[in-house]
């Protein structure tokens, strides 16, 4: 860790102990005493809400994994027992289900967070590159946990899916085949989907390790954006950040449990109450809430470019799409992190926002119905904002980090939390 | 927070076009619920009435492979609670559903396939309450045979299975009409339904006036069918719901006061520190 550890073992037990194994020490120096800037707002308080989403997802579904039964023919009825007979079943199955969704809907906010405040730019790139590695394998856990209760949106979704890696040319065909064990989505894909939905957790609690350690060696960004420089920009993690954190994990637990006990299938699609069927074909696939986005960008690609035909560009433009976060760091070139001192870039960051949010609502229509009764197509809208998404990676953050002139900054954390009070008066 | 709650709400706004899609077929009935909101709760008799609705009527094409009769009887279930014979407005109920008299009762009614016995023979014995409601059909096959290629769906988890739910269903069970629109050509043994998506269907008007007698004089009107049997098939969607919603109000009342110290802890360690 890089700063001083002060932990002193006082005890008999702690002594021995730390010096074979200083477990106690990594744990004290990690969350008590580690030095937190003093001016962390409620909107740094997402990662302590997704460690506690994965815990729960993890328990709920080891749960669930004892009563579930992978098999074609018995995964619809075996999910429906669970909710029936299983005790508690109903409340664990709801949690899961919905914790999938209060999961994602946390570290949007968390990277949303990080774009803002410029949290993925030096020296913390590898700890935002862990963090689009794990968001990508919070997708693929997803992706997979959704086909387990095998109903009409879990099959079709899975074959949507993996019928994308059918475009890539030469290769693609038999990537599906290997994908799917056989000639199509069947027993064999339902499977391994389950056995690598229950591997993916625990891919994505090692890197939450490898997260945290990336976070603790340079240490938190701040709203601020400006580096600490001394003992006064910082307050130790606990007291000051554990009950700040608690707090909004528990203000947070409770619109997880509205919908756990009041909407439990709000979030889901009532064709996942039918059991899948490949002989018919639901009217409207639509993927759960979080792919929306990324489904309407796929859809947005309608013409070949050159060799590329239109669903090849499509697959690789929704790739594409999370493939552009890995190099954001060395994208954006200004050496302001913080967007509250960046006065152009807060605004396009705005319509990014605001891009994303029209990218879901178009992923959740039919590419040929209107735009709120507008001649407006929903393909040619996902068309306009698809090209934002790239543009704002692409063109916007590079060029403005030549040209826009950002305001002053404080000199430090301190300074900007004290105003122009002396340092005596804290 | 707030900016947060915002942003929760924007959030619900864009996934709701996905969760209500579809679109074409008339949009169903609003109708009142017994079990609507945060306190609502089943009616045992509507679950009963709606339960005689099922099996006279329904039950003759239509599964319910998700049930046992014994559900009938679990805590929330519409035979839990018997009027007790001995003492006028009392009520007797049984820790083990199973050993319920009426649903045992039930149970025995119907005919379930067993075996193989010691000879290797299959054999039909009297139900009991451990016993699934038995399908009407054999296997899917025979279902699509008896009803013009169309298999009639399981009705466990209908109300779950179909978007605008009890709603939908009611709806539907309501809106056969005699006035077909001039564009819509019917085949023998299809039906018009303006609210069942594209409009044409297999399944005929299963309700009229009269077609089953309730015990507790209660209309016997399509209407009323209509009311107890979608009520019936919402509770056989999800038999726990009056659980689920009475450990909800106690969890959240949990989270609040937790919510609510922590906030008063967090004001207290905060307050000695500029930030």
């Amino acid at each position: 860790m890089s700063h001083q550890s002060t932990y002193e073992p006082k005890t008999g037990i702690e002594k021995w102990l730390d010096a074979r194994l200083p477990i106690v020490r990594l744990g004290w120096d990690s969350f008590v005493d580690f030095p937190t800037p003093r001016n962390l707002n409620y909107w740094y308080t997402f990662g302590g809400i997704l460690a506690v989403f994965l815990v729960i997802q993890i328990l709920t579904g080891v749960v669930l994994a004892m009563h579930y039964v992978p098999h074609i023919d018995y995964a619809f009825d075996s999910v429906e027992r669970i909710r029936r007979d299983v005790n508690y079943g109903w409340l664990i199955q709801a949690m899961h289900a919905n914790g999938a969704s209060f999961f994602f809907v946390a570290v949007y906010l968390h990277m949303f967070r990080g774009l803002y405040y410029g949290s993925y730019k030096a020296p913390r790139e590898m700890l935002w590159i862990i963090g689009v590695v794990i968001y990508l394998l919070m997708m693929a856990a997803a992706f997979m946990g959704y086909v387990l209760p095998w109903g009409q949106m879990s099959y079709w979704g899975a074959m949507v899916i993996t019928n994308l890696v059918g475009a890539l040319p030469v290769v693609g065909e038999g990537i599906r085949e290997w994908l799917w064990g056989g000639f199509s989505v069947g027993n064999a894909t339902l499977n391994r989907f389950f056995s690598l939905h229950y591997l993916i957790p625990f891919l994505i609690a090692g890197l939450v390790i490898l997260h945290i350690w990336a976070l603790h060696v340079p240490g938190n960004n701040n709203p601020t954006g400006v580096e600490v420089k001394g003992k006064g920009d910082t307050l130790p993690f606990h007291p000051y950040y554990t009950v700040k954190d608690g707090f909004a994990i528990v203000a947070f637990l409770m619109i997880f449990a509205a919908f756990v006990f009041y909407l439990p299938n709000a979030l889901g699609h009532a064709d996942n109450f039918i059991e899948a069927n490949p002989l018919a074909t639901p009217a409207h696939i639509v993927p759960e809430w979080y792919f929306l986005p990324f489904y309407a960008i796929l859809r947005a690609v309608t013409f070949d470019i050159g060799p590329i035909s239109a669903k090849l560009g499509g697959v690789l433009a929704m790739f594409g799409a999370i493939g552009v976060l890995f190099v954001l760091p060395w994208l954006d070139g200004s050496k302001v992190k913080s967007m509250r001192y960046r006065p152009v870039a807060k605004w396009f960051f705005l319509i990014f926002v605001i891009a994303c949010f029209g990218l879901g609502w178009c992923g959740a229509e039919l590419p040929d119905n209107q735009v709120l009764g507008t001649p407006l197509q929903f393909v040619t809208l996902s068309q306009i904002l698809t090209a934002y998404y790239f543009a704002y990676f692409l063109v916007i953050l590079p060029v403005l980090g030549f040209i826009e002139k950002p305001k002053e900054r404080p000199a430090s954390i301190e300074a900007s939390v004290l105003g122009d009070q002396p340092a005596a008066a804290q | 927070m707030k900016r947060f709650i915002t942003a929760l709400a924007a959030l619900a706004a864009v996934s709701a076009p996905a969760l209500a899609a579809e679109g074409e077929a008339h949009a169903p009935e609003p109708h009142d619920w017994s079990w609507e909101g945060p306190f609502g709760q089943f009616d045992d008799a509507e679950l009963q009435r709606g339960f005689l609705v099922y099996q006279q009527v329904c039950a003759s094409c239509h599964g319910l492979d998700q049930l046992s009769f014994r559900n009938l009887g679990q805590p929330g279930g519409p035979f839990e609670l018997i009027p007790d014979p001995e003492h006028e407005g009392e009520y007797l109920s049984w820790a083990n559903p199973n050993d319920n008299p009426v649903v045992m009762a039930i149970a025995g009614e119907y005919m379930i396939m067993d075996g193989p016995d010691d000879a290797g023979d299959m054999f039909e014995r009297a139900g009991v309450p451990a016993d699934r409601f038995p399908n009407p059909f054999a296997n899917p096959q025979q279902a699509a045979a008896s009803n013009g290629g169309a298999i009639p769906p399981d009705l466990s988890v209908i109300v779950k299975a179909r978007a605008g739910g009890a709603e939908y269903l009611r709806s539907l069970l309501l809106g056969y009409s005699d006035e077909i629109p001039y564009d819509v050509e019917l085949l023998p043994g299809q039906h018009y339904n303006e609210y069942f998506p594209g409009g044409v269907l297999a399944m005929a008007a299963p309700l009229s006036d009269g077609i089953v007698s309730y015990p507790d004089g209660s209309p016997e009107t399509v209407e009323q069918y209509a009311h107890d049997v979608t009520a019936f098939l919402a509770w056989a969607a999800e038999p726990h719901m009056e659980n689920r919603k009475r450990m909800g109000l106690a969890v959240i009342i949990f989270l609040l006061i937790f919510a609510g110290l922590l906030w008063l802890a967090y004001r207290q360690v905060w307050s000695n520190v500029k930030h």
